[in-house]
């Protein structure tokens, strides 16, 4: 398998605080990866520095064999990457519909002829597509409401589907277990596997062990911005070096991985 | 390698977003645009009291330049308290121009478009310079431009300096006076509020409104952030300068502290917080409340220091009665006191345990506010 985003010797720092070190990490083309590591190992720096939130000091981003470091957030979507945020962030005071429509505007585009820039936003074919993806979500009856009335899991859920709107080839889901409820954290690994079995790649950073062991094909561990193992879960799992670098922190005894 | 359809999705509903209180409504909503627009073209014909149209123009002025202000400012969240430099380019251009052109008679409202025009060319490297910078960084840097733009207007030669520019008399009769500013002015008024309706529904405004809510997500859902901030930016400014030049040939004479004046973006703002920040009819409303208010103030109270005061009262009141503003807090009550008869008149549900009835959720937010 072909790498499909690839980092090389990524490194990043904020004042004196070294986030990134040389992280050099691979996602293979239609797998899940996983990408787990203590708090403060970077986890979500390396996120920021893919989608352009942050800028590397040094060190590339490759996505399917074109280099994309430090690009615009914008460019980083169109170019096919998708990501969720740690906290959700919806747009509180738009509909559940809007937030979609807002997503979808590259979907539209390229149709040749000049579109009217005052035509109403979302046409039928976005409408329709929006609408699947909520009914694939499970939201679809909240589409008219406005963002600030979901719960927090329906967030999630929102995030997820407009992230898929622009039918990005690979997508970076920060915690999407996180504070979730159970029922819900299987619903959402269910439909992670669904488009992962449509040829969707994903990029998963969560501390919820049972769920990225159980839902993985690669993981790979982050320690002090550095990519210290990668492999199977079941490999991943026993190798001394991730113990060491979970038991390492004293601070850090809620992410002691399982086994 | 992408995704064309889920798995999993039942059959494809079309999803029709339903108007929000429903057909009833829209023509409800719509028949009472007729009346308000009839009311605004015969208000010049029936009243024709020159110091009432002279309210009436005013107030016109104060609708198009808050609703060109909202379409900015409300809609991108960014507060720009820079917009008199829009202003006062746009009444300053036209007056040159006038001066230049010895334009005389009703073809000097064609030149509208070019005061528009510069004080749009105005608003390019100042939004590139300003839009690059949030919240309160924002609003001081567009203090800080508005202050060099009126130095400049004191300090150049050719705009008078302290004397200012003066229009040219018009000849026309005197009972009627004020009518053609009263006209342009509504077409501006109007056609400003239309095309912010139109911003509104349009991708372009649901950009906007998501850079409102959170410009970095909006960034990583493809939203160029710069680009659409600049184009409202440069819209808002071009009918902001088109305000400008009817201002001049209304008031006559444009002077550095007038045409470029600290007061005039405050005045706005506050109209729009009034009525409601971000809405299509809250900032309109706000200007047809205040800016009469504000006439009539000052000209009951001669006094200056009493009318001040009086206003001072109502922002009070308003702040702590309405803080959101007239039209989000007044909607919302209107949705609790649906909610409370819809209560009142569901029946309990046969089976149910008495009591259940009662617990009928409230009315969910549809829509966002308008």
């Amino acid at each position: 398998m072909t790498a499909l985003l690839r980092t090389d010797a990524v490194s990043k720092s904020f004042g004196g605080v070294q986030a990134l070190d040389g992280a050099a990490i691979e996602v293979a083309e239609g797998s899940i990866a996983g990408l787990i590591g203590p708090n403060g190992s970077g986890k979500t720096t390396l996120f920021n520095v893919i989608t352009g939130y942050e800028h590397v000091d040094h060190g590339h981003v490759y996505l399917g064999g074109k280099e994309i470091t430090n690009s615009a957030p914008d460019k980083v979507f169109a170019a096919g990457i998708g990501r969720t945020f740690q906290l959700t962030r919806v747009f509180s005071r738009l509909t559940v519909m809007e937030n979609m429509i807002v997503a979808a505007q590259r979907h539209e585009r390229g149709q040749g002829r000049l579109r009217n820039p005052l035509a109403r936003a979302g046409g039928p074919a976005t409408r329709r597509r929006a609408m699947e993806l909520l009914e694939f979500t499970g939201i679809a009856h909240h589409s008219g409401a406005l963002a600030e009335t979901l719960s927090y899991g329906q967030r999630k859920l929102l995030e997820l589907s407009y992230v898929l709107m622009a039918s990005p080839s690979i997508v970076l889901l920060d915690e999407p277990a996180g504070g979730v409820n159970p029922t819900l954290i299987t619903m959402i690994a269910d439909r992670i596997r669904q488009l992962n079995e449509q040829g969707t790649t994903f990029l998963i950073v969560e501390h919820n062990m049972d769920f990225v062991m159980g839902l993985c094909d690669n993981v790979t561990v982050l320690d002090y911005g550095t990519a210290v193992v990668s492999g199977p879960p079941g490999v991943v799992r026993t190798d001394p070096r991730v113990l060491d670098a979970y038991l390492g922190t004293a601070e850090d005894d809620d992410d002691i991985p399982v086994g | 390698m992408s995704t064309d359809s889920p798995a999993g999705t039942s059959a494809m509903k079309p999803a029709r977003r339903a108007a929000p209180g429903g057909r009833r409504g829209l023509l409800l909503r719509l028949g009472g645009l007729a009346v308000l627009l009839v009311i605004a073209v015969i208000f010049p014909l029936v009243i024709t009291n020159a110091l009432y149209t002279q309210f009436g123009v005013d107030t016109l002025i104060f609708v198009a330049a808050v609703a060109a202000w909202n379409l900015f400012s409300g809609f991108s969240g960014y507060i720009s308290l820079g917009h008199a430099v829009f202003f006062g380019t746009g009444a300053y251009t036209v007056g040159l121009l006038t001066e230049h052109w010895k334009v005389m008679g009703g073809t000097i409202f064609a030149l509208l478009p070019l005061g528009g025009l510069v004080a749009a060319l105005v608003a390019v490297p100042f939004g590139l310079i300003a839009l690059r910078v949030r919240r309160h960084t924002f609003v001081v840097i567009t203090i800080a431009i508005f202050f060099i733009f009126q130095l400049m207007a004191f300090n150049f030669a050719f705009t008078g300096g302290n004397q200012g520019l003066s229009t040219p008399f018009f000849l026309w009769t005197a009972a009627s006076y004020n009518n053609p500013f009263y006209y342009v002015g509504l077409i501006l008024a109007v056609g400003t509020i239309v095309l912010a309706w139109l911003i509104r529904n349009s991708q372009f405004g649901l950009q906007l409104l998501a850079i409102r809510d959170d410009e970095d997500r909006a960034r990583g859902l493809g939203v160029r952030a710069m680009r659409v901030k600049l184009t409202a930016f440069v819209i808002s400014g071009f009918i902001t300068g088109m305000v400008g030049g009817l201002w001049w040939f209304f008031i006559g004479q444009a002077l550095p502290e007038t045409a470029f004046d600290p007061t005039f973006d405050l005045s706005v703002a506050l109209m729009a917080f009034l009525g409601g920040f971000g809405t299509l009819s809250g900032p309109v409303l706000g200007a047809l409340i205040l800016e009469p208010l504000q006439q009539w103030d000052a000209i009951t109270f001669t006094n200056g220091y009493v009318a001040e005061i009086l206003l001072g009262a109502i922002f009070l009141v308003v702040i702590l009665f309405l803080p959101r503003g007239i039209i989000p807090t007044g909607k919302e009550l209107l949705t609790r006191w649906q909610a409370i008869r819809a209560r009142r008149r569901e029946p309990v549900p046969a089976g149910a345990p008495p009591g259940t009835g009662t617990a009928v959720p409230a009315a969910p937010k549809t829509g966002s506010v308008r």
